[in-house]
């Protein structure tokens, strides 16, 4: 089968969206669904032009928390790693605690969490975090130690320092994984963030989408709710899509996975 | 490859065979891994300035373990080596000798010329001086142009190259070559064996090289070890004496094939004690 063209790679996903939204406006208007049960699209639409200023805000305070806590689980997540290659004793000794975290469900960590730390916001960041950093931690130490044994042995011959073996072998050699830890991160953050404030049920000036989403729930307000959950989801696509652009710029020249066909 | 223009010596080999001060010894040299399983037992092998020595024997007899003990990337379970006459490897061993692995193996990330520059960059040497190192071993091997690819951009052959160069780009006197051209078609083989031996004749390099290739092997030594399998050992010692340059009327001559031949049931005894 020939590949499809690259023009594709878009419009595809997007002709998919556009049918889905238009069966489910059918749908909706064919069956006369009531609003507060399943608003159409167009009502959808209407409403997240209406309450943009409130959404926004909200979809602001989300995005923020993920990207921080994105941030913070690839900082430390990489340092991690980078600790569990300088030792194995280090390794055996620690990762058993990094998969406890990532199998720890997040709405038990979350409550203690938000009461030790005072701070509402760090502590949302702090769970998301939790949640994002495992794949980070877990990717990259692979990465670190899957060197071309020959290059090794080269670096060994030319009496390469830790650091240089560090830094001009082993690094670039991880790159590959740690992009593929990072895409799964950045859904977690987004997920680790939203669970979190849904947990904190903060509201007031600094509310994200979870709680809007609550709120609305609570208050039948289906349109806003499907508005609020239409956001997050397209913060979440966007959050990959950089992290799989930033990938591609990084490893389309050398990597497998990002070569561009001619 | 450049050598390849340059006023050939007629007449003798260079080799100069007893009288030359010994690059590498072994010494009943034995290694036996942590599995058990025994890839050399008493292994007593002289390598002389000048010499190209070629290390042939079937799959699993230790070529690529007595290789990487001369290298001092592993160290003998018993026995003794030494590296030009010292009880140690020598303390930038980048600088002494060059290893050719059996796969081209570069830094897929990064282009031909840094590639090439590595062993430079590791030792800090300063860059306009490792610059021009490149781009005379890039030169020597004839991989011109290709200096910015990566490589991946280049064929199997030419990867090789860039891999021989590197091992050059330190001008070492000796060469650890592990079968450097097993993956390659007979053409290019036989065309970059033509070109390494002119190299190695106008640098006055030390090569220690494997193959599995008996044609491969007459055609370039000074001097052909034959080993046996489990445990490795050495079984003959054949000098090849023909004159340099060779070419290809060395190839096709009748000394040519009377040698392989028995080179060749060497190997065979070899390998039926190993199956036996
Ligand atoms: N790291 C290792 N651990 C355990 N056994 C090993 C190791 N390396 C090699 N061996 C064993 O030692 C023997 C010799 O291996 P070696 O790689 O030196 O063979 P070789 O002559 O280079 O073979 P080939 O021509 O196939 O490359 C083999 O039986 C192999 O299984
Ligand atoms: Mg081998």
């Amino acid at each position: 089968m020939a590949e499809p063209g690259r023009g594709w790679r878009l419009a595809a996903p997007v002709l998919v969206l556009l049918a889905a939204i238009l069966a489910w406006q059918a749908l909706v208007t064919w069956r006369e669904l009531p609003v507060w049960l399943v608003p159409s699209p167009a009502v959808v639409a209407r409403t997240l032009v209406a309450d943009r200023v409130l959404l926004l805000d909200s979809l602001g305070v989300t995005l923020g928390i993920a990207l921080a806590a994105l941030a913070l689980a690839v900082v430390l997540g990489v340092a991690t790693a980078l600790l569990f290659v300088q030792s194995r004793w280090l390794e055996m000794s620690l990762f058993p605690y990094a998969v406890l975290l990532q199998v720890t469900p997040i709405v038990a960590i979350a409550p203690l969490v938000i009461i030790w730390v005072r701070d509402t916001r760090l502590a949302l960041v702090l769970c998301a975090t939790v949640v994002a950093i495992f794949p980070v931690i877990a990717n990259t130490t692979l990465g670190l130690r899957s060197v071309d044994p020959g290059l090794l042995d080269l670096f060994r011959l030319s009496r390469a320092s830790r650091w240089q073996q560090l830094w001009r072998l082993r690094a670039p050699s991880a790159l590959p994984w740690f992009f593929g830890g990072l895409r799964i991160a950045s859904g977690l953050a987004l997920i680790g963030a939203v669970v979190a404030e849904f947990v904190a049920g903060t509201g007031g000036a600094g509310a994200g989408l979870a709680y809007q989403i609550l709120l609305a729930g609570i208050q039948l307000n289906v349109p806003r709710l499907f508005a609020a959950l239409v956001l997050i989801t397209l913060a979440g696509v966007a959050m990959f899509a950089a992290v799989a652009w930033v990938s591609r710029i990084a490893l389309r020249r050398w990597h497998e996975s990002e070569l561009e066909r001619a | 490859m450049d050598a390849r223009r340059r006023p050939r010596r007629q007449g003798a080999p260079l080799t100069q065979g007893g009288s030359a001060p010994p690059v590498l010894e072994a010494r009943g040299v034995a290694k036996t891994f942590r599995t058990g399983t025994a890839a050399l037992a008493g292994i007593d092998a002289t390598v002389r300035a000048g010499e190209f020595v070629t290390l042939l024997g079937p799959s699993g007899c230790g070529k690529t373990t007595l290789l990487n003990l001369f290298a001092g990337l592993a160290a003998p379970s018993s026995g003794a080596l030494r590296w030009w006459g010292e009880p140690a490897p020598p303390d930038d061993p980048a600088r002494r000798f060059g290893y050719v692995f059996q796969a081209p193996t570069l830094m897929p990330w990064t282009t031909i010329a840094s590639n090439v520059r590595l062993p430079l960059d590791l030792a800090h040497v300063p860059r306009p001086r490792a610059d021009a190192a490149v781009a005379e071993a890039l030169a020597l091997v004839g991989l011109t142009g290709v200096d910015r690819h990566l490589p991946r951009e280049l064929s199997g052959g030419m990867q090789m190259r860039a891999s021989i160069a590197r091992a050059l780009v330190t001008a070492p006197s000796l060469l650890l070559m592990d079968e450097p051209f097993g993956a390659l078609d007979e053409f290019t083989r036989e065309r970059l064996d033509a070109e390494l031996s002119e190299l190695w004749r106008a640098r006055g390099l030390t090569v220690v090289f494997v193959t599995h290739s008996i044609a491969e092997a007459v055609f370039l030594s000074t001097r052909i070890l034959v080993m046996g399998a489990r445990p490795g050992r050495l079984l003959a010692d054949i000098p090849v004496a023909a004159p340099f340059p060779r070419d290809d009327d060395w190839r096709t001559s009748v000394a040519f094939a009377q040698l392989a031949r028995r080179v060749a049931s060497r190997v065979r005894e070899a390998g039926a004690e190993a199956h036996g």
